[in-house]
């Protein structure tokens, strides 16, 4: 216990001139690629990397945040930890695909005063506004109880797992790479919430009937999962991305799955529409509901208040 | 690239610097016991110092790199670059057998076999199974609590022999 024995030991021996390691939002600058080579696959567009890798970015970076908002309100101290574990993969994957798109395209990174700390994929989830995330709305609603969070981050992470485990053989090594790694921890959240969708709908009457509320709250969005964005095609004839199509029947077969144990059914809901406003009306076009831009504004105050990380 | 200014006993002693350094959250562990040192490079420049993440968002990372930069200058190695390795991504199967008996001295069990990723990933609606012992009175009578514990990388079970809620480094 030699070098940790005080939490304040990190706050000193800092001595080095230009050692920026510790600055005001509480990390440091690491680059989460330092030394990975992060060149382009030959006939791979730049900006098309750099969009596709926000695309799955701003998912993993709005679901945390929202999974983060259960911290400390979780129905017991296990559940509280591990949707807080949860969150914390998913913010990990969200810096690094962040910082892959910025080293892709910097011309996607917002431009910060001069002097501005704060590093690239920091600026990219602070400060850019709504219309430039291309998350899935499906992510954007408020958590709702346990039984809608649980739904969603089921619906979610059968998801994201499925397009994970595709992108593990992606032409740009560094997307691959996180991939893998993710490949791994998506596997955890899958199994955590299935589990506690079946338990729910198998529990009482007041957690069947939780759950039965919510199947079509978290459903209206279900389709969206599954269309294809140009960008998403663009990455996929590229050898780079996955092409959401392709994973509808995997995906859908392990929700019905987990349906046909918890004794649901998939719900009868209308599917929620295009957003007006122009591209294709997707999130992934950063056509969003008002609730991320809430969403976003508590993410980001604090960040936004202070560009150079001083006050 | 090694230059000649470089002896083999000036290489050793980064190597054995660097191996040195605890993990932050497990400090009976040492980076080289938890597989996240993946390689010491020394040039007439600089020490470079390659590790890989265990979890994406593992909070310790920043504190071994930091760790690592200060213990190899405290040896004298005034030039010291942190690298991240992701590929290929790190598995609990690295961990050592020095580390694995550290692990249970400490009242932490270790993990078991990782399991593979060939082919599409199986959903488990059933409790996880591992074939846990109590690390403090090695009982084979164990339940799961929790699969996630006080960090990313830990379950938590408790002992039906003598009751302790224990940690479990979780297999990935």
């Amino acid at each position: 216990m030699s070098e940790h024995d005080s939490v304040y030991d990190g706050l000193s021996g800092h001595d080095a001139p230009g050692d920026d390691s510790q600055w005001a939002f509480g990390t440091d600058f690491e680059d989460p690629l330092a030394g990975v080579d992060t060149t382009i696959p030959d006939g791979v567009d730049p900006a098309v990397l750099a969009t596709y890798c926000l695309m799955l970015g701003d998912d993993a970076l709005v679901h945390s945040h929202r999974l983060s908002q259960w911290t400390s309100r979780a129905p017991d101290l296990e559940d509280d930890i591990a949707l807080a574990n949860i969150a914390l993969d998913l913010l990990g994957q969200a810096r690094l695909l962040l910082a892959r798109a910025a080293a892709a395209d910097p011309a996607v990174v917002p431009v910060l005063p001069e002097g501005s700390p704060v590093p690239p994929e920091d600026a990219l989830a602070f400060f850019r506004d709504t219309a430039d995330f291309r998350n899935l709305r499906f992510l954007e609603p408020e958590n709702g109880d346990f039984a809608e969070t649980t739904l969603r981050l089921l619906v979610g992470a059968a998801h994201r797992l499925a397009l994970l485990q595709r992108l593990a053989t992606s032409r740009d090594p560094v997307l691959s790479a996180i991939a893998v790694k993710g490949v791994k921890e998506v596997t955890y959240h899958r199994d955590y919430a299935g589990r506690w969708v079946v338990t729910l709908a198998q529990g009482t009457a007041e957690s069947r009937r939780r759950v039965v509320t919510a199947l079509p709250r978290v459903w209206r969005h279900h389709a969206e999962l599954f269309r294809s964005h140009p960008v998403e095609v663009a990455a996929a004839a590229s050898g780079v991305g996955v092409d959401p199509a392709t994973v509808e029947g995997e995906v859908g077969a392990v929700l019905d799955q987990v349906l046909a144990v918890a004794g649901l059914e998939r719900p009868d809901v209308p599917a929620a529409g295009p957003m007006p406003g122009g591209g294709h009306g997707m999130g992934r076009d950063g056509r969003h509901t008002e609730l991320l831009s809430r969403l976003l504004a508590e993410m980001q105050s604090v960040a936004r208040a202070h560009p150079r990380g001083l006050w | 690239m090694v230059t000649a200014r470089v002896d083999d006993r000036g290489r050793d002693l980064a190597r054995s610097v660097a191996a040195r350094v605890t993990d932050p959250e497990m400090p009976m562990l040492t980076l080289a016991d938890l597989g996240v040192l993946r390689d010491v490079e020394e040039t007439a420049e600089r020490v470079v110092v390659t590790i890989t993440p265990t979890y994406s968002g593992c909070p310790a990372m920043a504190t071994m790199r930091d760790d690592l930069v200060h213990r190899l200058r405290d040896a004298g190695y005034a030039d010291v670059e942190v690298r991240v390795s992701l590929s290929p991504a790190w598995s609990s199967d690295w961990i050592s057998e020095r580390g694995r008996r550290a692990l249970v001295a400490h009242g932490i069990s270790a993990p078991g076999a990782a399991p593979r990723h060939d082919g599409p990933v199986a959903l488990s609606l059933l409790p996880t199974r591992r074939a846990v012992r109590c690390p403090r009175c090695d009982a084979p009578d164990v339940r799961l609590v929790s699969e996630y514990g006080a960090t990313a990388c830990k379950a938590v079970y408790a002992c039906e022999g003598c009751l302790e809620v224990f940690d479990h480094v979780k297999e990935i």
